[in-house]
């Protein structure tokens, strides 16, 4: 079998007309609807007598008037229209695109979950409030911190959660601090959410070998550092053993250690959090526990914290009663307050226990030594021909960067996309790199796979490099022009 | 349950050509002090069959307000999913998709977002919209954030009738952003426009209005939107996606930016989450945006195709000086509302509309003839309106309850003020005699 996609085939294709990928709003016609609604048996209302004429519409928005079966193939068109964990194997650096269990989503669609209003009484809701409770416990104890909340909507949320409780435990403590360390290798989201929550941020240099440079953080951490956000095992793929010196480099200043969790993959059951000298972290339920991405979200970002932040966490907690019975409580005085509406993705949260119950304590353990184990496995097989900056063992993922003369990572990416593989993450945390993370949940067979794809391409490079540079080739679409995209913005469908 | 896939001969294969011994041996990094002492207190795996038991033990172990007739609102509506919805946003493909960074292997879903930005634009009359973000009460801070960086002015004025979650949300978000936040009072159920015009100054960055509001009122978004013009903030109305097929739009009364709940537009109520945080507004302030937004683009030989654009605002570009934190945000929320909106249709969106326009009307003329009942304001409203009672509201709701029926949300819940009302919601999906019967339980309460 040979493991060379098919050669370019749209190359020869004529030019397509715009009709060809039609959007709803250029197909359809007047009068047409894919729902068959109930007729209304109240009488109709006088809307003049109701409401004052400037209010009321004079039209109906302009929806597009599809049939049901043309809107079916649409949808379903778009669908094929995308790679997925289901079809593609998707070695996304630090997205952790794992398998996401089927009967996760069997779970969250159950009627005692899917149809229950935030609003219904708490006795109404024991059986959703005990999952709740159940997972913010389970999630304390991987963490090895004492309490979560469930409430943050995703990663990002989480770290300005996190970081909101931080800057209220100064404020309650009298003081203004103002500055918060990043690593440069940090996420985005890091520092942006630095800016969300009105602090600075501050760069902490790397070390050559990926670690933290803790002689820059020691310089850099004083009596106005709020605190350091770290990834741990960090973006470049390496659990950084100083951690312990970390917290002691912060802790001795009054600055709190705030663990971005993104790679908790790598920890399970391994090490913990809490037991490293972290005092907050979030979780992404996306990642860690095989939630969907569903093309970007919903996910849930739960925030575990230390005793002394417990004063200052999210309402409402769910809680246990002496009694044995279930409810939200908001009985915290110096809570930062609600995060955001009702209490939390809640079915992303029934998924997320799903699959830690499911897998129980060995399981999880299970994850960590396989995700970690594919990863080396990978970096061990592409060594030879992929240069990889930081020295082995790594994580749950790892990084190259490629030094070909023929085509740099943006090729050998977009030429992964013929082989049918989705593009590991590039160009970040360092510049030109790719970060592959395979999961634990791939065979062996995916992975040789994978491998003898990425030596192919090396090969390519230097046999045909246009191939390369020119890729993809089997997509509707070639690279697109993104710069001019983005200066002359088309946001939405207009008609001619 | 396992998911992984390597057996003892691979793993046998995969030590041997890293080069170790043991997978132990790659967690070297990690000190032995730090390592954990034994396992996780967690309890052990479960198979397929006794993981079912568990979960549907506690789902079995709710009663969910669908199993009765449900006149809950509050901002997580019981409106009508069709089929159509669940089968084909359920598609794989779409689920276990990242987000679509990757143009080529992401067209679908990114036509996708850009026909949900199209429709999101044509039910608030705005001129460009956002792929969503967490939820109404979040979008809503964003707004807000916008508007400070727009006007470069730092307060933000909000009318103490928008929902309870948006008001607590903008507080804890304050604090730390150095937003200054002023709640104004409401007055009959809508804006109080002496009190607006009073609170409104050379600082206001923007005032945030819900319209219909948390009691069900629509507010004069014709005489409020110029006056909060005239001091150069920007209006930031909280809207219902429906609303349009009987209301006039947002935009059309010149709102600068339009956020909302989407849960209405095709989600699960779900306990409360994932929901759908719309964000909308003016094409001049695209460039301001938070989130994901996607636009048309051609690839070298002139194909029209789809990407993700203006991402130098973003987080993962910008870092500190991006427009927001956001990332991970509410795909496959924003696809499901897609799929409802293209399925409904205009004729279909006007039509629920409509009903939940008649219903919620009928309803309320009704118990307003009851003794002991009264409507609490008399401005218009569209789907909810807030009842008053000289009974004790929880006593009456738990009578409701009891046959079946749940009447509504307790406005006491919310603070003291409204203690002795509740508001009801009318859907779509209510029937004549479901309205007859909560207003015969009603009666009897
Ligand atoms: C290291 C890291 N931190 C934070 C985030 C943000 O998480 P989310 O996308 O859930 O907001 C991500 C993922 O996108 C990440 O990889």
């Amino acid at each position: 079998m040979s493991v060379v996609a098919e050669m370019p085939q749209n190359t020869t294709t004529p030019k397509l007309q715009q009709h060809d990928y039609p959007t709803l709003f250029e197909i359809g016609s007047k009068g047409l609807s894919a729902v068959s609604l109930s007729k209304s048996d109240v009488p109709a209302v006088d809307r003049k007598a109701a409401v004052p004429a400037e209010l009321l519409a004079d039209t109906t928005p302009a929806l597009p008037e599809v049939g049901e079966l043309d809107l079916v193939r649409h949808y379903k068109r778009l669908a094929h229209r995308c790679f997925s964990i289901d079809e593609n194997f998707y070695p996304l650096g630090s997205c952790t695109m794992k398998y996401n269990p089927r009967i996760n989503e069997r779970a969250a669609a159950m009627g005692g979950f899917a149809n229950a209003h935030p609003y219904q009484d708490d006795a109404d809701a024991q059986g959703v409030l005990e999952l709740l409770y159940r997972l913010r416990c389970d999630l304390a104890e991987i963490a090895g911190l004492p309490e979560v909340t469930l409430q943050p909507a995703a990663g990002a949320h989480g770290e300005m959660t996190g970081l909101m409780i931080i800057n209220a435990y100064h404020r309650a403590r009298g003081e203004n601090r103002q500055t918060v360390l990043t690593p440069d290798s940090a996420h985005g989201t890091n520092p942006a959410t630095c800016t969300v929550c009105g602090r600075a941020s501050v760069s902490v240099k790397s070390l050559p070998n990926g670690r933290m440079d803790l002689d820059d953080l020691r310089a850099k951490t004083d009596n106005d550092t709020v605190a350091l956000m770290i990834t741990n095992p960090n973006t470049v793929g390496v659990f950084d053993e100083t951690i312990a010196d970390v917290a002691e480099i912060l802790h001795a200043k009054g600055a709190q250690l705030y663990l971005d969790g993104a790679n908790m993959n790598a920890i399970l059951g391994i090490t913990r959090p809490g037991d490293f000298g972290v005092d907050v972290m979030h979780y992404n339920t996306h990642k860690t526990f095989s939630t969907p991405h569903g093309c970007g979200g919903p996910g849930a970002g739960p925030v575990g914290v230390a005793e002394h932040l417990r004063p200052f966490l999210p309402v409402p907690q769910v809680v246990k009663k002496g009694d044995g019975t279930f409810a939200w409580c908001s009985d915290r005085p110096d809570t930062i307050g609600k995060v955001r509406s009702f209490m939390g993705q809640i079915g992303v949260l029934v998924r997320a226990y799903t699959y830690i119950r499911g897998l129980g304590s060995d399981g999880l353990r299970d994850v960590a030594d396989k995700s970690v184990l594919a990863a080396n496995y990978l970096a061990a097989k592409l060594k030879d021909r992929y240069p990889m900056p930081f020295p082995a063992p790594y994580a749950h993922e790892f990084i190259t960067v490629p030094d070909f003369a023929g085509a740099d990572e943006h090729d050998i990416a977009k030429r992964l996309i013929d082989h049918g593989i989705h593009p590991p993450t590039m160009s970040w945390p360092i510049h030109h790199c790719l970060m592959i993370e395979p999961t634990e949940t791939e065979s062996l067979r995916t992975l040789d796979r994978f491998v003898e794809v990425m030596l192919s391409i090396a090969d390519e490079i230097e046999s045909n490099p246009e191939v390369v540079r020119g890729a993809p080739h089997t997509t509707p679409v070639g690279r697109l022009d993104e710069v001019t995209a983005s200066r002359k913005p088309n946001v939405r469908w207009r008609p001619e | 349950m396992r998911y992984t896939q390597f057996t003892d001969s691979d793993v046998k294969h995969m030590l041997s050509t890293i080069g170790v011994k043991s997978i132990d041996e790659l967690f070297k990094p990690v000190p032995a002090g730090l390592r954990l002492k034994g396992a996780l207190d967690i309890p052990s795996g479960l198979s397929e069959l006794e993981l079912l038991d568990d979960v549907g033990a506690l789902a079995a172990n709710n009663s969910p307000c669908c199993e009765r007739v449900c006149f809950l609102g509050g901002g997580a509506y019981d409106h009508f999913i069709p089929t159509m919805v669940d089968s084909l946003a359920g598609q794989t493909e779409f689920l276990t998709a990242y987000t679509p960074y990757q143009a080529e292997a992401s067209q679908g879903v990114l036509q996708l977002f850009y026909e949900f930005q199209t429709m999101i634009c044509m039910l608030t009359g705005m001129e460009v919209a956002n792929a969503s973000l967490y939820e109404g009460a979040t979008a809503t801070a964003e707004a807000v954030t916008m508007a400070t960086a727009i006007t470069r002015r730092n307060k933000a004025i909000v009318v103490d009738n928008v929902h309870p979650d948006t008001l607590s949300v903008l507080k804890t978000y304050d604090r730390d952003r150095h937003v200054e936040t002023v709640a104004v009072p409401a007055a009959g159920g809508v804006v109080d426009e002496a009190a607006l015009r009073a609170a409104l100054g050379k600082d206001t960055a923007c005032v945030v209005i819900q319209s219909p509001n948390f009691y069900g009122c629509v507010e004069r978004l014709d005489r409020i939107i110029p006056m909060i013009h005239e001091h150069g903030a920007l209006a930031i109305v909280a809207a219902d996606p429906l609303a349009g097929g009987v209301l006039k739009t947002p935009g059309e009364f010149d709102a600068d930016l339009v956020v909302g709940e989407g849960q209405c537009l095709g989600i699960p109520l779900q306990y409360g989450g994932p929901y759908l945080g719309l964000l909308a507004g003016r094409e001049k302030y695209l460039r301001k945006m938070p989130g994901r937004v996607v636009g048309v683009a051609e690839d070298a030989q002139g194909r029209r195709g789809f990407c993700l654009v203006l991402q130098a605002r973003e987080q993962h570009i910008k870092r500190e000086r991006a427009t927001s934190n956001v990332c991970t945000n509410q795909g496959l929320m924003a696809i499901r509302a897609s799929i409802y909106m293209a399925a409904m249709g205009r004729k279909g969106i006007a039509e629920v509309a409509s009903q939940c326009f008649d219903k919620a009307h009928y309803a309320a003329d009704q118990i307003a003839s009851l003794d002991g009942y009264e409507l609490a304001f008399d401005a218009p409203f569209f789907k909810e309106f807030a009842v008053r009672t000289t009974h004790d509201v929880p006593t009456v709701l738990a009578s409701c309850r009891k046959r079946g029926i749940e009447a509504g949300v307790h406005l006491g819940r919310f603070g003291d003020r409204l203690n002795d009302c509740f508001v009801v919601a009318v859907t779509e999906k209510r029937t004549k005699a479901q309205i007859d019967d909560l207003v015969d339980a009603l009666q009897d309460a």
